[in-house]
């Protein structure tokens, strides 16, 4: 089988379908992103209009009260950097 | 045994879908196709057949809208010509590529410009990689009889593939002849509702027609490929089934005049009984030509066209439809590809025939012939009976 195939084409649904509702939360679609926010807690002020911008739905609240981007989701945009009243988020490059 | 009557062929197709249960409809009118979209929503209007009749703003919504029928699981069908095909091209690969089985019938038309309502084959073979198994009648009884196949066929279980059954436009949908109609029950035992594979149904949910992406877009390709060349096999069974059931046999290649001639007329659609009437007329002069009568088309039956060709020296293949700017015509093409490298290839002599609904009579037939065997058709192919001031 093709090393950069995902299945072999006899185990593929009929048509191609997808049959396990909500598996589209499997696909991990932040693996090609080029730059990640990182957020200055001391700058924060947890006004949450990052994750009121966000088009990805992927900053959510921690326990802390701060709003932190998933990295498994997050594709790297940098709206959340630019909406930032207080400039606490920055887009860099990430470390592997 | 069922009644005779004298019917329009289109007329006819219409039973055939009435009394195959279709249930959801969904058509645009377009000439010369019209007759037969228009007597199913009576059917559906009067309540003689029990279905949903979507009348469409186009044809690009009438195949959207059977595709969503097919889904649901629904036994759908829907009919188009030309520039109606045209216009659902891009929706008739998805119909395959989602393997949502349904029957059209495409009333073969020329395709604009200039604008022709008359039949040759460009509509269709415009539209020979769409992954759709595909089919040519030759005359009303085989219109009728094949519609009704079409469905045991695209419902099969190993296909699961839209099916195309090409009948040419106005030659055949709009002459009235004597049909053989079945008893109702006989059609319901040889056709069984259809058992879908799978459905919309909120209580199982699928997502139909996700991303594609390029670790799986191939082998969703070879998925779909592989049905349609399982379908070979279907096709010929349940052509067989109807010959058991009714007693008219239908195969995938089939073979007229001589059976051990040396030159081969190739013929696909109404235009074959010409040709047949024209090789019958060339073997009581004595003449070495019989005919190879192509009625399916996709997937190409390869080993029965080769099986037909054996000692065949010269084919006449009669491509009813341009190539502009290609080798050869497309049917032309197709075997000169299946025949490349083969020891003992027959030379291809390619005609394209009958465009825009020229007629093309016996005596064209004739000539082709002398002129073929004669050696006088040089080149890769001839557009035949062009008026030209070039001799």
């Amino acid at each position: 089988m093709s090393k950069k195939a995902l299945l072999a084409w006899e185990d593929l649904a009929l048509g191609a379908a997808v049959c396990e509702p909500g598996s589209a939360a499997k696909l991990k679609t932040g693996d090609w992103r080029s730059l990640a926010p990182k957020l200055d807690v001391e700058k924060c002020i947890k006004c949450s209009l990052c994750m009121i911008y966000c088009p990805e739905f992927c900053i959510a609240e921690d326990q802390e009260g701060f709003f932190r981007s998933d990295l498994d989701y997050c594709k790297g945009c940098g709206i959340c950097a630019n909406e930032c009243p207080k400039e606490a988020i920055t887009m860099g490059v990430e470390e592997k | 045994m069922g009644k005779r009557i004298g019917i329009e062929v289109s007329l006819a197709v219409a039973d055939a879908v009435k009394m195959a249960k279709a249930e959801v409809i969904s058509a645009y009118p377009i000439t010369p196709q019209t007759h037969i979209v228009e007597e199913l929503s009576t059917f559906v209007a009067d309540g003689s057949l029990d279905a949903a009749f979507i009348p469409v703003e186009s044809e690009h919504t009438a195949m959207s809208a059977a595709i969503g029928a097919a889904a649901t699981g629904a036994r759908t069908y829907t009919a188009t010509s030309s520039q109606g095909l045209a216009l659902m091209h891009e929706i008739l690969f998805i119909a395959a590529g989602l393997r949502m089985p349904m029957v059209m019938t495409v009333a073969n038309r020329a395709l604009s410009a200039p604008i022709n309502i008359w039949n040759d084959h460009s509509d269709i073979m415009s539209e020979r990689d769409i992954n759709w198994v595909q089919i040519f009648v030759e005359n009303g009884q085989e219109a009728f009889d094949l519609t009704i196949c079409a469905f045991k066929i695209t419902e099969d279980k190993r296909v699961l593939l839209p099916i195309a059954v090409n009948l040419d436009g106005f030659i055949l949908t709009h002459v009235i002849e004597p049909i053989e109609f079945p008893e109702q029950a006989a059609v319901d035992a040889f056709l069984p509702p259809f058992a879908p594979q799978m459905t919309l149904d909120p209580a199982k949910p699928v997502t139909m027609g996700p991303v594609g992406m390029p670790e799986v877009y191939t082998e969703a390709k070879v998925q779909c490929e592989q049905a349609l060349l399982n379908s070979k096999l279907v096709v010929k069974e349940v052509l067989d089934d109807w010959a058991k059931q009714f007693g008219r046999a239908y195969d995938l290649v089939e073979k007229n005049g001589k059976a051990d001639a040396e030159v081969m007329f190739v013929t696909m659609g109404s235009m074959g009984e010409t040709t047949m009437t024209a090789v019958e007329r060339l073997n009581a002069a004595g003449k070495d030509v019989g005919q190879i009568r192509l009625r399916l088309w996709r997937p190409f039956p390869e080993q029965e066209f080769l099986a037909a060709c054996k000692g065949v020296k010269k084919l006449i293949v009669i491509d009813r439809a341009m190539c502009p700017g290609g080798v050869r015509g497309p049917v032309a093409s197709e075997l000169a590809s299946l025949f490349y490298g083969k020891p003992d290839a027959p030379e291809i002599v390619d005609i394209v025939a009958g465009l825009g609904g020229r007629d093309v009579a016996v005596s064209d037939f004739e000539e082709m012939y002398a002129k073929a065997v004669s050696g006088g058709l040089a080149g890769n192919y001839t557009i035949w009976g062009v008026k030209s001031h070039a001799a």
